[in-house]
């Protein structure tokens, strides 16, 4: 519903949004207060993007407790998704973007950024972050942890939410993380025997190493266009 | 092996699905294992479930997914976001289109772009298609699960006139690759609108057809009422969604509930549709009903049309500003999310795929347990999976 009207509102009037003060976001602000209301500390970092969307970032120790009060007080309810993700910039420089500053500008490729966490901040490598929604207030929260390096361990959340099983087993397995209290801790979807953690930054896509992606013949500058910025032709 | 079950009611529930299982102990039957599949004809695609039985019945039940498994995850940090849309057409590979439209959404909300009108009411017109397209497919193929192979030719026959007309725009059957970021590849082609209500009309004949046939047949009815049933708060705690979430007598609908900017439900009049039994009968009632709300939906949108460009103005080549997105659209199968972190090049850094399949087929554990070995197939057919939704 909020949505909808942030939609209106952009397709209304762009020019009385400018004049205003940063939109803000009531209800989720009045959502994170809750949160930090009760627990605290606990929440170590927070984003908010008004209109749409509620990032926080919560202490490892308190990861079930969120989830509690989220799914308990604050009516989210629905368990949408649980995964990993890899803050460390590839190894194995940035692919593509490397390709293609060689192909369009001649240049040689950049090197990549130093290691940056998104929304909500982060201090570790690693973070493990879900997503729950509300089925009759229509608002969703990302969650967010971070993990430290020397044990990449949390605990579990499916006695809150039974279906986190299968996402703790698949991050398990793609992150190397423990979910501790995981009533089934085994692969999901890769052999017993598999070694490594695919979905690291550090495990590397072999058949992108032996040989360049083909597409990449299709970047190339058009006639009269000197830069990539150019606006493209309209439809 | 199970979830552990938080709430009371819940708990009774278990303890009385385990209880009926225990009778065969009183018996003194052997415990055996039964391995379907990844190969048998009774499971689609390739997954694998092992069943320990207790003579007739499930003791506990686990589908064993990754047969298919393609590192789409990974596969997305070395492909531009272009080529990613061509990747996750390969998802749900029976409704293809709609599986490009939430991953965009996320990449527009990131780059604050949004499509013209015209481009969104394309949009949802090709994203309701391609839900006919799939629950045809899956009304048909219920038929052929449960037994009763004459109900696929009816869904196949039917399906061609949908997938006829999402080729006339796209130039694809199965794989349009035709939403782009800021709006869609081409305009309508001529004479499409009234060839695709005609197509529409044969889609409302086929459900009167299937209702007929299947929905209604006493048959079907005892084989699928009153077996898997799935109780509203295990349904959101699994995070099932579509019309098995539906069919538990959650009324939570994407379309109407996400009011996902970029898709035009707001300007049409549908009903969502939801049933209060929970069981595997209901969860087919609830498709039937949804595509005739669809082709409602469809035809609405046909007549209103709005004139205007069909893409906005976005760089040639696509870099994505850093920052973080997840957009989320209710697909054939049920909600299907992208969570897209940029970095702001041409690749992005981390895409989370949250594809319906997985979480629908994660509750198989839980509801299979204690039924009959026939009906582990009905409950699998009502929960309607496609195998590359699931391994991603």
């Amino acid at each position: 519903m909020s949505s909808s009207e942030t939609a209106t509102d952009a397709a209304e009037g762009t020019e009385a949004e400018e004049a205003e003060a940063p939109p803000r976001d009531d209800r989720r602000e009045a959502i994170l207060a809750r949160i930090t209301e009760v627990l605290g500390d606990a929440v170590v970092g927070s984003h908010i993007r008004p209109g749409d969307d509620l990032w926080v970032r919560v202490d490892r120790d308190a990861w079930p407790d969120v989830h509690e009060l989220a799914s308990r007080r604050l009516g989210c309810t629905y368990f949408s998704f649980l995964s990993g993700l890899d803050w460390l910039p590839s190894p194995f420089g940035r692919d593509m973007d490397s390709q293609e500053d060689i192909l369009t500008k001649g240049t040689e490729a950049k090197e990549p950024a130093p290691m940056a966490s998104g929304y909500a901040g982060g201090d570790t490598r690693f973070q493990v972050f879900s997503r729950v929604n509300s089925p009759t207030e229509a608002y969703g929260i990302t969650f967010k942890a971070d993990l430290p390096d020397d044990d990449l361990s949390i605990r579990t959340l499916v006695p809150i939410f039974a279906g986190a099983q299968w996402h703790e087993r698949e991050a398990r397995e793609m992150f190397g993380f423990t979910f501790t209290g995981n009533p089934y801790p085994v692969n999901l979807y890769l052999p017993g025997a598999f070694e490594g953690y695919p979905l690291r930054k550090d495990f590397p896509l072999l058949s992108r190493r032996v040989k360049p992606w083909p597409g990449i013949v299709d970047v190339e500058p058009m006639p009269g266009q000197d830069s990539d910025e150019g606006e493209g032709e309209d439809g | 092996m199970t979830a552990v079950v938080p709430d009371a009611e819940q708990r009774a529930y278990v303890a009385a699905q385990a209880a009926d299982a225990r009778v065969n102990v009183e018996f003194e039957s052997e415990g055996m294992t039964l391995n379907i599949g990844p190969q048998h004809p009774a499971t689609h695609g390739t997954l694998r479930i092992v069943a320990k039985l207790d003579g007739e019945q499930v003791v506990s039940c686990e589908p064993v997914p990754g047969y298919m498994h393609r590192g789409y995850e990974k596969l997305t940090e070395v492909r531009t976001y272009p080529q990613i849309n061509t990747l996750v057409n390969r998802l749900d590979w029976v409704g293809s289109f709609a599986n490009e439209v939430p991953f965009i959404l996320a990449a527009e909300k990131l780059m604050d772009v949004e499509a013209p009108p015209r481009a969104q009411h394309i949009r949802t017109i090709l994203f309701e298609m391609s839900r006919l397209a799939n629950i045809v497919l899956f009304l048909g193929d219920l038929g052929a699960q449960m037994g009763g192979v004459t109900a696929v030719f009816y869904g196949f026959r039917d399906r061609e006139f949908v997938l006829n007309q999402i080729e006339a725009v796209t130039g694809g059957r199965f794989h349009p690759n035709f939403d782009r970021i800021g709006g869609i590849k081409d305009d309508l082609p001529k004479g499409w609108i009234a060839e695709t209500k005609v197509a529409m009309q044969k889609v409302r004949e086929f459900c009167d057809e299937v209702e007929d046939l299947l929905i209604g047949n006493e048959i079907f009815k005892m084989r699928a009422r009153g077996v898997g049933v799935i109780p509203a708060d295990v349904a959101l705690s699994y995070g099932l969604s579509g019309a098995n979430l539906r069919a538990s007598g959650v009324d939570y609908d994407i379309r109407r509930d996400g009011g996902a900017p970029g898709l035009a439900y707001d300007k049409v009049d549908w009903k969502v549709i939801t049933h209060v039994d929970g069981d595997c009968f209901a969860r087919c009632w609830v498709r039937l009903q949804e595509v005739r709300e669809s082709v409602k939906i469809c035809e609405q949108l046909l007549d209103t049309i709005p004139a205007g460009p069909i893409m906005a103005k976005v760089p040639r080549i696509i870099k994505v500003p850093e920052g973080e997105a997840y957009a989320e659209t209710e697909n054939p199968l049920g909600i299907m999310g992208y969570y897209v972190a940029s970095k702001g090049d041409l690749t992005p850094f981390r895409v989370k795929i949250r594809t319906p399949s997985f979480n629908n087929i994660s509750v198989v554990p839980w509801v299979a347990k204690g039924v009959y070995v026939p009906d582990v197939i009905t409950i699998l057919a009502s929960l309607y999976f496609i195998l590359g939704d699931i391994d991603k």
